[in-house]
């Protein structure tokens, strides 16, 4: 009786699963059109109102947690408007902007001549904006008593490629002769972009026998348990993990700084800090009501939500001029091949390359 | 003579007996390493996870304040994954293997062909199938990032591993009953559906069960097709964007905040406890279906 029973059961679950199948896909061609017609009409209405919508988002993972706090913020008081943020790199980013399905992506690096290439393509244009300040903190084991300050010359002489560095001694004579273990990001993130420009002089050039990994956290765990190692990685790691870890001061030529929101924000802390930005796309900030809103409010915001991620806020001055552009709809970039040593403020006065 | 042959024998039987009490010990140990692996394992998430789960962090959306963070949109979002991929993936690959088992012309070229083409898809590195999943359903099929997207991207990941376990299953049931029943004047059709299938249910279930599981605790294919990390919407439909409950647990896991590290934690307890559901309630299926 239980055998049969189970037997209809089981069949017809088949017949279901199958018919399932059909009308999911039967739907998807239709859900998608009318959703397009939705995005048009909302363009009629004003900020005003309660707005409705949706904003897609993705990037960087360094500026994920930015863009997570600003939608989880805006969300509070526009509910209906639907936020799906990914973070599938800055490149990965770039993209799928390019291509024109997002309104937003953050990166951890301007835009390169290429991916405004790609985007002319597609007709894709937008709006560049700073959004926050990163530093790259150098750490050694608390244990570590010797090494106070390293000159960036040092530093570029511990990672560069084919690098002779073996022990401490090989750094300065007078540090003592054991062995350096190394804690440096993987090479897929923006993190090790950055820090071989800035450290080595050319991106992506470093040494390769040292641990590595794209989760900071692990390096964090690697140089707390290591008396005579030495690692590098976003400066939010290193405040949150502060009485496991003792913080090296850079000296650039000016003598060592160590980098605090302070020296961060002020750009005393060189060549080890860099901006975020978001890149809009135009079209969106012309069509969508949504996007232009949310857009006014983090510019609006930002003082007070950047610390909150672990990042550094920028200069008051800098989202006047941010907010400025995104009113004259100033489209390109005035960060893509600049020089270090400028302002950010400075920076976004500047002509764009569009 | 007769003392020195029993004793010969004697240390030869010792010697045996030593062997095969060795023999016993190793497996001992091999159970023994599995068993302290897990405890440790669910030690580790439990301590520091078990107080994070609360009915706050089962209701909240994610949230850039980690003790406000909740993992109600993952869990609905790995539900609806894993709902459709088993619904496309189980009749898709139970039909395959029947195909395979049951209806092939034996030692043909083009069977053999399929089969080790199958085995091989088995070992193919799960970010490959999200690479083929972004092109042929959110690029060419146009279904865009959406759950219906990484539901077949899941079918396709599983698909091998349910068809492999299925086959296997149906093999093992005896040839004599596939006899019995023509014998009786069944017809190929009647005899898999009233004999053959009933008798490899139990087998199949166990290959749905590991097939299913391995979907829920994957991230990189979701990631690779454009799941989202934060999402402030539940999703309602298959063409909705989604996150997973691996997602969450990657991305704050990567967080420098130790209360990211506790969340994650949490968000494991979680997938443990619907991963443990869905297990039992095949269990108790598949126990069911024994009698």
């Amino acid at each position: 009786m239980v055998d049969q029973r189970l037997r209809k059961i089981s069949f017809a679950s088949l017949v279901a699963a199958t018919v399932a199948i059909f009308v999911a896909g039967c739907n998807s061609g239709d859900s998608s059109s009318t959703e397009k017609t939705e995005g048009g009409t909302n363009a009629t209405t004003t900020t005003a109102e309660k707005l409705s919508g949706s904003i897609s988002i993705d990037g960087s993972s360094t500026v994920f947690p930015i863009s997570e706090a600003f939608s989880e913020e805006f969300g509070k008081d526009q509910s209906a408007v639907k936020f799906a943020v990914a973070s599938s790199g800055t490149g990965g980013g770039f993209k799928k902007f390019a291509a024109g399905e997002l309104d937003i992506t953050g990166a951890s690096r301007p835009i390169e001549a290429s991916e405004i290439e790609a985007a002319k393509k597609n007709n894709i244009e937008f709006v560049e904006l700073p959004i926050a300040f990163d530093g790259l903190s150098v750490i050694v084991n608390p244990k570590n008593s010797f090494a106070e300050t390293l000159t960036v010359a040092e530093l570029k002489k511990i990672w560069e490629p084919n690098s002779k560095v073996k022990t401490w001694k090989d750094v300065r004579s007078d540090f003592p002769a054991e062995p350096i273990k190394l804690y440096g990001a993987g090479t897929d993130s923006g993190t090790f972009d950055y820090f071989t420009k800035a450290i080595v002089g050319k991106e992506k050039s470093s040494r390769t026998d040292y641990q590595a990994s794209e989760d900071d956290n692990v390096l964090v765990q690697g140089v707390s348990g290591d008396e005579f190692s030495l690692g590098y990685f976003g400066y939010a790691y290193y405040e949150q993990n502060q009485d496991k870890l003792k913080l090296v001061k850079v000296d650039a030529g000016k003598g060592g700084i160590a980098p605090s929101p302070e020296t961060i924000a002020d750009g005393t802390y060189a060549p080890l800090s860099r901006p975020l930005f978001l890149y809009i796309n135009k079209k969106s900030l012309d069509d969508k009501p949504e996007v232009k809103a949310f857009v006014a409010f983090l510019l609006a915001k930002a003082k007070e939500i950047v610390p909150t991620t672990g990042y550094v806020q920028l200069p008051d001055e800098a989202y006047t001029i941010a907010q400025e552009r995104v009113d004259k709809k100033v489209v390109g970039t005035s960060f893509q091949g600049a020089e270090t040593g400028i302002t950010i403020t400075d920076l976004l006065k500047r002509e764009t390359v569009k | 003579m007769n003392f020195l042959l029993l004793r010969r024998l004697r240390t030869r039987a010792n010697r045996r007996w030593v062997k095969d009490k060795m023999f016993e010990f190793l497996c001992q140990l091999s159970v023994l390493l599995a068993v302290v692996i897990l405890i440790s394992l669910l030690w580790s998430v439990f301590s520091t996870g078990f107080g994070r789960v609360s009915s706050q962090f089962l209701t909240s959306f994610p949230s850039r304040i980690p003790q406000n963070a909740g993992v109600k949109a993952a869990i609905l979002g790995s539900l609806w994954v894993v709902g459709i991929t088993a619904v496309v993936a189980i009749p898709i690959g139970v039909a395959a293997a029947v195909y395979l088992e049951e209806y092939k012309i034996r030692d043909s070229k083009l069977t053999d062909f399929i089969q080790i083409n199958i085995s091989n898809l088995a070992g193919v590195p799960s970010i490959v199938y999200g690479l083929l999943g972004l092109e042929l359903f959110v690029r060419l099929a146009g279904l865009g990032r959406s759950i219906l997207a990484g539901s077949l991207t899941m079918t396709l990941l599983i698909l091998p591993m349910v068809i492999i376990v299925s086959q296997e299953a149906l093999k093992a049931v005896p040839r004599t009953i596939r006899e019995a029943s023509y014998g009786l004047g069944a017809t190929r059709w009647q005899t898999i559906r009233y004999q053959v299938l009933p008798s490899a249910l139990p087998g199949i279930m166990t290959g749905i069960i590991l097939s299913l599981s391995r979907a829920i605790g994957e991230s990189a294919p979701l990631i690779t097709i454009g799941a989202v990390t934060y999402i402030s919407s539940i999703p309602e439909g298959v063409n909705d964007r989604f996150t997973v409950l691996p997602i969450q647990i990657f991305d704050w896991s990567s967080r420098p905040q130790k209360g990211f590290q506790d969340a994650a934690a949490g968000a494991i307890v979680v997938l443990l406890a619907i991963l443990l559901v869905m297990n039992s309630l095949a269990i108790i299926l598949r126990a069911r279906a024994r009698r």
